[in-house]
């Protein structure tokens, strides 16, 4: 941490999840999506949500974020805490620049100009993008892009954050690159993460605990600790083992549905 | 692996500058200003020149009297005199003004009804598919009720500019809110911007594109409904581009009429010029001018 200002403040309490479930629709059409899932993710903790298509994992995060709300069940968040959110898309604002882009939510937060524009430097410092602060997110690769969003994301202060496959539409060896990254940050930031992925090695890669969840609907149907010293590589044996565990699993599981 | 986390650290950071500066490589190509202007200029000059040439060929042929069908070198002569005229000047404020104040009462209403409809679900359902309507009604159409309800007057010509502006104003409104990209709403709301400050951070910016574009179309609306009313509607007391048009015809003016065509048609170039750059201007800055389509 370079200044005092930048502190975010951590999680205390856990993101905790009670029998949520959600329906889309009603009658004869009404759709499952999720079916009471339970779920406590500890303050720092680094949880990796990992599911076939037809899990509703993006749904899961929706509701979390509050931009849904549950048929039934109840989310709990630390007091006061509301979640940032990151899609797969950066979902930057195409008339800003990029550090108009981070700028949006500290100004939404009504912070003076001299303030946001410190805070603005060093979160584009932490994302490495400093130079490009006065470009348009046209300009920038898909990379980039992500990590713009990421520090957009972090300049709300949230200490849990909540990750919709990231990295999905990125090369392999950026998103190693921004694997290495988003570690840094959650251990400097002491965040808390749900993380949604497909990606099983990923997962493997990046969380504390992974959990699968089952197709239509989804229901957890699997929990796993990844005990593996950190700093971790994708390649490394320990983490491809783990991989192959859980994909096993879910492939069990997506072969469930082919009967 | 702890020991070696700080190299670690170098490494990936090396890296990412490495693979920015890869990846941004070769994004710009400059191509000098002149050369631009030219390419954009001369297959213009050329256009105009064989317009005129297309003109005198058609004079000489002895088609038309010359009282009717003026050739160009009378008309340009006429046209030099004209722009030093009072008569020049004092038609164009008034026209400008009728013009100025016309789309200005046009684009409040059209914001106004056009977030009203984007917004309101009953008002969408009941004025929505109207809007479209009036757009289609030619507004010269209009002035015969608008005669009969204020009389050869401003408040006349007014009535029937604002109603040919503000429905392509208000389209251009409703297509901007209705196709903000949801995923940029779920990202505002995520950052807390709420209520008002969805529309300030994101829906009013997104939207600003088709905004622009419903201006566009909404001046040019106005333009040629404010002819209209300035042929139709005469007022002695008052002169205009648009009076005078009517003048030169009753008086058979023939270089005078085409002279005062000729700026009608400058003018709407110029403006119409406006809104195309402010258009590009902000389609470059939301990154979605292509550029092999310029």
């Amino acid at each position: 941490m370079t200044s005092t200002t930048t502190t975010p403040r951590s999680a205390t309490a856990p993101v905790a999840l009670h029998g949520v479930t959600k329906v889309y629709g009603r009658g004869a059409n009404a759709v499952l999506a999720q079916d009471g899932v339970s779920l406590d993710v500890a303050p720092g903790e680094f949880v990796c949500l990992v599911g076939a298509s037809g899990c509703g994992k993006s749904t899961l995060l929706n509701l979390v974020a509050g931009l849904d709300r549950p048929s039934s069940g109840r989310i709990d968040l630390p007091e006061g805490v509301n979640p940032g959110l990151m899609f797969q898309e950066p979902a930057l604002f195409p008339w800003s620049t990029v550090e108009g882009n981070v700028e949006v939510p500290l100004k939404l937060r009504k912070l003076p100009r001299a303030e946001r524009r410190e805070r603005v430097a060093e979160l584009l410092r932490t994302v490495h993008l400093a130079e490009f602060a006065r470009k348009r997110p046209h300009e920038l690769s898909g990379g980039m892009r992500q990590r713009v969003a990421l520090a957009r994301t972090l300049a709300l202060d949230t200490p849990v954050l909540l990750m919709d496959e990231p990295f999905g539409a990125l090369d392999a060896m950026t998103r190693d690159i921004l694997h290495d990254e988003l570690e840094r940050i959650w251990t400097e930031r002491k965040l808390t993460v749900l993380f949604v992925t497909h990606n099983v090695r990923e997962a493997a890669r990046l969380a504390d605990r992974i959990i699968l969840l089952s197709s239509r609907p989804g229901r957890i149907i699997y929990s796993t600790r990844v005990d593996v010293p950190r700093p971790r590589r994708i390649d490394s044996p320990e983490i491809a083992a783990i991989a192959a565990d859980v994909t096993d699993r879910l492939r069990s599981e997506v072969g469930r549905h082919g009967q | 692996m702890a020991s070696d986390t700080l190299t670690t650290a170098q490494r990936s950071d090396a890296e990412i500058s490495g693979l920015d500066a890869l990846e941004i490589a070769g994004r710009e190509k400059e191509t000098s200003r002149a050369a631009r202007v030219w390419a954009a200029t001369w297959p213009k000059l050329a256009a105009l020149a064989l317009t005129i040439t297309v003109w005198q060929a058609t004079v000489w042929t002895g088609w038309k009297e010359q009282w009717a069908l003026a050739p160009p070198g009378q008309v340009f002569a006429d046209l030099a005199d004209y722009v030093f005229s009072a008569a020049l000047w004092d038609g164009l404020a008034t026209t400008g003004r009728r013009a100025a104040l016309g789309f200005a009462a046009a684009l409040v209403i059209g914001l106004a009804l056009g977030l009203a409809v984007a917004r309101v679900k009953v008002l969408r359902a009941a004025l929505g598919s109207m809007i479209t309507a009036l757009q289609t009604m030619p507004s010269i159409a209009w002035f015969p009720l608008a005669i009969l309800l204020f009389g050869l007057t401003e408040q006349a010509i007014f009535f029937v500019v604002v109603l040919g502006a503000a429905p392509s104003i208000a389209n251009g409104v409703i297509y901007g809110v209705d196709y903000v990209p949801p995923l940029l709403l779920r990202a505002g709301r995520n950052l807390g911007a709420r209520r008002l400050n969805l529309y300030r951070y994101v829906i009013a910016p997104a939207a600003l594109p088709a905004i622009v574009a419903g201006l566009k179309q909404g001046w040019a609306f106005a333009w040629r409904s404010l002819m209209a009313g300035e042929l139709l509607v005469v007022i002695a007391t008052r002169t205009s581009i648009g009076a005078q048009l009517t003048y030169a015809r009753e008086l058979n003016e023939a270089p005078r009429l085409m002279a005062i065509m000729i700026v009608i048609l400058v003018l709407g170039l110029v403006v119409d010029s406006l809104f195309g750059a402010a258009d590009k201007a902000i389609r470059r800055r939301w990154g979605v001018l292509d550029p092999a389509g310029q």
